[in-house]
């Protein structure tokens, strides 16, 4: 090879670039993040686990984490749905359906909070039938795991999706002539293969949920020890301008956060390896 | 093995369960309806529950053109920002092999994955009265939570990964050869960026663009906490929706949260027409 495709770096723009990136990533993101922890750290130990151990909080945590949990198994089963009829069937209206799939990323969540409260409250398309049958959605934890599913399902879909369109069909294939029913094809074949993918997408759409804010407030009633969350705990602190529980409350969150995204990223490391090895 | 007669082998055509995906599709469609169309459906039922009238009434209040504006300000200021910062990180994670690299991308991913609530008391710790940074910017007579700056700042934050995250993957299955034959040739930098990488990123790059304006204009939990959500002030959009519907004018909330839904379904329409570019 010539030398000048040796040099390390042919294409240039590499400083440019990489010092673009770091020093945004450092004043957006990590420069507050950094503010967030120092002003955890001011509150020390035992005042931090005071206010993060009390019974309030608890119940908030308590509730956030049922509710996401909730919202997750049905993501999983919804979202696995989705990404198999999209992928493996031909049918009219195929691409509008796919393109549904990003509604929640697209439609602000204080509207989709706004508009699932209306539409399961008593005098709603949904719940006119529901309330008569004594299923209240609004205001009860119902209410909240259905407004965090909405907001959380297209990381499910969109994650699985790629890995199932990628499957190698002689697999299937191979299956189908040894004589494995459709069942046993699914669960034997494909489903170990996008499990990864399908765990990762999963553990985001359970990260977002923690979080999620803009659609709960309007479903939840925001009742302390019933149906509030711990994002709007800690909100609330801040308006009562208790800045220390706002900040442990919000750094048990974070912490929450910055887990979940190594274990879906080590998911995803895992995905990608497990395709590589499949082919 | 893939044009053999296996591909004719009756059980791959799959006609002995048929009836089972029909199943499966109409269960898709049937749950999609019910839990996505539905409450798009809805708002605008309700919006235009009371009349045109009304519903021009409510988008023509001056406080909601108020908030329209400050939305549409905050995403004309983050927007393009977001798409350098894209650029720039793609660029950078996907022509050039450097230590930490995995590191960056995760970093990159952060925004994704932290509640907007978290985003919002993080910027408050540091610009805000007590923050960090709030007795300098105090002393300096500048206002960044309370006011425009913070909302522009908490929304970047929030929307840092989409242009990124979309250019990316792209830009790394395209490899670099053809920038390298441009450089081996003669190109500038930019001239290499412009007349070879750009042309192969642009519907990507539009993609994330278009990904990123929607999540801007919609922003809510972050810009709840550091706007002071000051009526006919600080504000935005969203915003405006919630406190109407505190208001108890729920016609209202609706007609401005349509104007929202409206911005959403455009963004789904190009991004539809975009991803039919970018696989053509």
């Amino acid at each position: 090879m010539d030398p000048p495709f040796r040099a390390k770096r042919v294409l240039p723009g590499f400083t440019l670039s990489l010092g673009t990136t770091l020093l945004y990533l450092t004043l957006i993101v990590l420069i507050p993040v950094a503010a967030l922890i120092l002003k955890g750290a001011e509150i020390g130990p035992e005042r931090f686990w005071r206010i993060v151990s009390s019974p309030r909080a608890v119940a908030a945590f308590r509730i956030t984490l049922t509710a996401a949990a909730i919202a997750t198994v049905f993501n999983a089963i919804y979202g696995l749905l989705m990404a198999w009829v999209l992928l493996r069937y031909e049918f009219r209206g195929k691409r509008i359906l796919d393109a549904l799939m990003d509604v929640p990323f697209a439609l602000p969540t204080a509207v989709a909070g706004l508009s699932l409260t209306a539409l399961f409250s008593a005098n709603g398309w949904f719940g006119a039938v529901l309330h008569p049958a004594g299923i209240p959605v609004v205001y009860t934890i119902w209410g909240i795991a259905l407004a965090m599913a909405f907001t959380s399902v297209p990381f499910v879909v969109r994650t699985v999706q790629p890995v199932l369109e990628d499957m190698d069909p002689a697999l299937e294939q191979a299956a189908v002539t040894l004589g494995a029913r459709p069942w046993a094809i699914f669960t034997r074949v494909v489903f170990p293969t996008i499990l990864p993918a399908w765990l990762a997408g999963c553990t985001i759409a359970f990260a977002r949920s923690l979080g999620e804010f803009g659609a709960i407030v309007f479903i939840a009633g925001n009742l302390p020890f019933q149906t509030e969350i711990a994002a709007l705990l800690a909100f609330i602190r801040l308006e009562e301008f208790d800045y220390n529980g706002a900040a442990a409350i919000a750094l048990v969150l974070l912490g929450f956060a910055l887990v979940l995204l190594l274990v879906s990223n080590l998911l995803q490391y895992w995905a990608a390896r497990y395709r590589e090895d499949s082919r | 093995m893939s044009m053999t007669a296996l591909d004719h082998h009756p059980a791959l055509s799959r006609p002995h369960a048929r009836r089972g995906d029909r199943i499966l599709i109409g269960l898709a469609v049937g749950l999609t309806l019910l839990f996505i169309v539905a409450p798009m459906a809805f708002i605008f039922a309700r919006a235009f529950s009371q009349g045109w009238q009304v519903y021009a009434a409510n988008i023509l209040h001056p406080v909601t053109l108020h908030a329209m504006w400050l939305t549409t300000i905050t995403a004309i200021i983050v927007v393009p920002i977001n798409v350098a910062f894209g650029i720039a990180a793609a660029w950078a994670v996907a022509k050039h092999r450097f230590p930490g690299r995995g590191i960056l991308v995760t970093i990159i991913e952060i925004p994704f994955s932290i509640s907007p609530i978290i985003a919002g008391v993080c910027y408050l710790f540091l610009y805000g009265r007590q923050g960090l940074l709030g007795p300098w910017l105090q002393a300096n007579d500048m206002q960044v939570i309370f006011a425009l700056p913070g909302i522009v700042l908490v929304t970047m934050f929030v929307t840092a990964p989409f242009v990124a995250r979309e250019v990316l993957p792209l830009m790394q299955a395209q490899g670099s050869e053809q920038e390298q034959a441009a450089v081996t040739l003669g190109a500038s930098g930019w001239q290499v960026f412009r007349r070879v990488t750009l042309p192969n990123i642009k519907w990507a790059l539009l993609y994330g663009a278009v990904l990123c304006t929607a999540r801007a204009v919609g922003e809510f939990g972050g810009v709840a906490v550091v706007s002071g959500n000051i009526r006919g002030q600080t504000n935005t959009l969203p915003l405006h929706v919630e406190l109407l519907f505190n208001d108890l004018n729920a016609v209202g909330a609706f007609a401005a949260a349509s104007t929202l839904t409206l911005i959403a379904i455009i963004a789904l329409v190009l991004k539809a027409v975009l991803e039919g570019r970018k696989a053509g």
